[in-house]
């Protein structure tokens, strides 16, 4: 569904990406992990158009993304969330996710027509919420909710834009260690046609949650394989798993 | 999933919905009929100004963008009108209309620039375009009177009503072009592109990342905010009967803005109030002593500012919540 060819990326002498090719097919749960400064983010960055490689190509579903500006490959289907909320704090969740799904319409255009008579788009937003537990809190102001479910709230919106490919930045990031089940539960619930990848560092989540693992080092994609694969890789445990340990 | 969808759009019907304070506000505004019949071209003045700082609030208030140089819409409007009169025909909704559309198209020329930048690089952009504009207008003294400014032409009517010197056709039509123009930008920011100039305000980031053609959007809002200006500006000129190159001036760039921030930006009735208080208190203060009548209005802006960040109907608005 979602792959690169050759993509490179320095900034200055730091190599961040080097030849890394992917191919993400449908449906599947990818794990990103990696030690810190590996280039996980910046490969998100890379493939939504935020950072422009060095050279290299992307494709969804057959398709050259690698001219496109973000939004445009929002449109073709390849939606992405922030490790870092990036909200907005004053539109009520409704608001903002409503507002996602009518930029995916093509009616956010429109100035001349009343909100409320966007009936369907609304309803989308709802049933959104719903699916990720936020309905309650629907009609409160994003900068009012509480952490967590500020992270439901990065997922929310990237949903609404109806994505074939998932890309999720550390979706549990600074959510306390018991209380990301509910998070990744809402995951994995996720259709099963959608392409999911997410940077997680933690391997208890990773391992529960991914169906495939990527491992990323100075750059470079290390290795790619199941879960069992990964555990039982030398390389891995050596190069990342040993590191991490020591900090 | 049915369930709770009703109350999801419920509340979108809320937002929409005039509360009763807004019909108090419209027939506030007819109160200077009776009560001030003298002052009548004082109210004309403000529910222009009114108009402006409304046409500012689509940009500052709702977009997030700030802009220094705003008075170029408003004096592109203002000379349109001017000129239409002067050297072809009298008509004012026609002109009105039309000067208008001249002040939307170059809003819309300047916006290709003016959305790619924000922060001081915007301030300043917007800056440098407004002293273009007024350098232009002071240069081409030819088409436009230069320093001297634009007289010779004369709207005698609306509708069959005639501008008297009382000044009572006057603040009817201005008011009554306020109103619709308020109308309209009502609907602007209840609408789908209006929650898309708040997501914009909001994050800019997180825009493009739901697919959102934040630039487009951006571009859209100039050119509507510049269309609400060059109306404003229009207004000015038929009920003076004059261009001043004041029109054009950093300094009425400069108060709309401030008007703005003492009203409030971002509420619609912000740019209402703010002008209403700022003419007002220029009217009686510069009677008192003219030359430092702008201390007092910088003491208010001092004030606002630090005790009222969202500015004088922003701490109403939030005491109006508190008694409920």
């Amino acid at each position: 569904m979602l792959s690169t060819k050759k993509l490179n990326k320095r900034f200055g002498s730091l190599v961040v990406a080097k030849d890394i090719a992917l191919d993400l097919p449908r449906g599947v749960r990818y794990a990103l992990i990696g030690p810190n400064g590996a280039g996980k983010t910046t490969l998100i960055n890379l493939m939504t158009g935020m950072v422009r490689p060095d050279s290299g190509q992307i494709f969804l579903g057959g398709k050259e993304l690698t001219s496109l500006r973000p939004e445009a490959r929002v449109r073709q289907g390849l939606a992405r969330t922030f490790q870092i909320n990036t909200l907005f704090p004053q539109l009520t969740a409704l608001e903002s996710v409503a507002l996602a799904v009518l930029e995916r319409q093509g009616i956010s255009r429109v100035w001349w027509k009343s909100l409320p008579g966007y009936r369907e788009a609304i309803d989308e937003a709802h049933d959104i919420l719903v699916s990720l537990h936020l309905k309650t809190v629907a009609n409160r102001l994003t900068r009012e909710l509480p952490y967590g479910q500020q992270r439901l709230l990065e997922i929310a919106l990237a949903l609404a834009t109806k994505p074939r490919v998932l890309l999720l930045d550390e979706p549990a990031a600074g959510v306390p260690k018991d209380e990301n089940a509910e998070l990744f539960a809402a995951i994995s619930g996720l259709s099963r046609d959608l392409t999911v990848l997410f940077i997680e560092h933690d391997m208890d989540v990773v391992f529960r949650f991914a169906s495939r693992i990527l491992v990323m080092v100075g750059g470079r994609i290390l290795v790619e394989g199941s879960p069992e694969e990964i555990a039982g890789n030398y390389e891995v445990r050596e190069v990342y798993l040993g590191k991490a340990r020591h900090g | 999933m049915e369930n709770g969808r009703p109350a999801a759009s419920e509340y979108f019907q809320r937002q929409v919905r005039w509360h009763p304070l807004e019909y108090a506000v419209w027939l506030a505004a007819l109160l200077p009929f009776v009560l001030t019949p003298s002052h009548l071209s004082l109210a004309s003045q403000i529910a222009i100004t009114a108009l402006f700082a409304l046409s500012l609030d689509l940009l500052v208030g709702y977009a997030g963008l700030v802009s220094l140089g705003h008075a170029a819409f408003f004096g592109m409007g203002a000379y349109s009108a001017g000129l239409i009169a002067k050297h072809y025909w009298g008509e004012p909704l026609s002109v009105l209309l039309i000067s208008g559309i001249f002040a939307g198209v170059l809003g819309y020329a300047m916006s290709h620039v003016i959305v790619r930048f924000r922060h001081l690089a915007l301030i300043m952009l917007t800056l440098g375009f407004g002293l273009l504009l007024h350098e232009a207008a002071n240069s081409a003294s030819a088409l436009t009177g230069g320093a001297d400014g634009l007289q010779g032409f004369k709207y005698t009517s609306v509708l069959g009503f005639k501008f008297d010197m009382y000044g009572r056709a006057a603040y009817a039509y201005s008011l009554a072009v306020l109103f619709i123009c308020f109308l309209v930008t009502r609907r602007i920011i209840h609408s789908p592109f209006g929650l898309a100039l708040r997501g914009i305000r909001e994050n800019a980031l997180r825009m493009p990342a739901i697919g959102a053609p934040s630039l487009s959007h951006l571009r859209k809002a100039y050119t509507l905010a510049a269309v609400v200006a060059g109306v404003a500006g229009a207004l000015l000129t038929q009920t003076t009967s004059t261009v001043s190159l004041e029109v054009l001036s950093f300094g009425r760039s400069a108060d709309v803005l401030v008007i703005l921030i003492l009203g409030g930006a971002g509420r619609l009735y912000g740019g209402l109030l703010g002008a209403v208080i700022y003419m007002v208190a220029r009217d009686q203060f510069s009677g008192i002593n003219p030359q430092y009548w702008y201390f007092w209005i910088g003491l208010l802006l001092v004030a606002v500012v630090m005790f009222l960040p969202n500015g004088i109907l922003g701490g109403l608005s939030a005491l109006y919540k508190k008694t409920q």
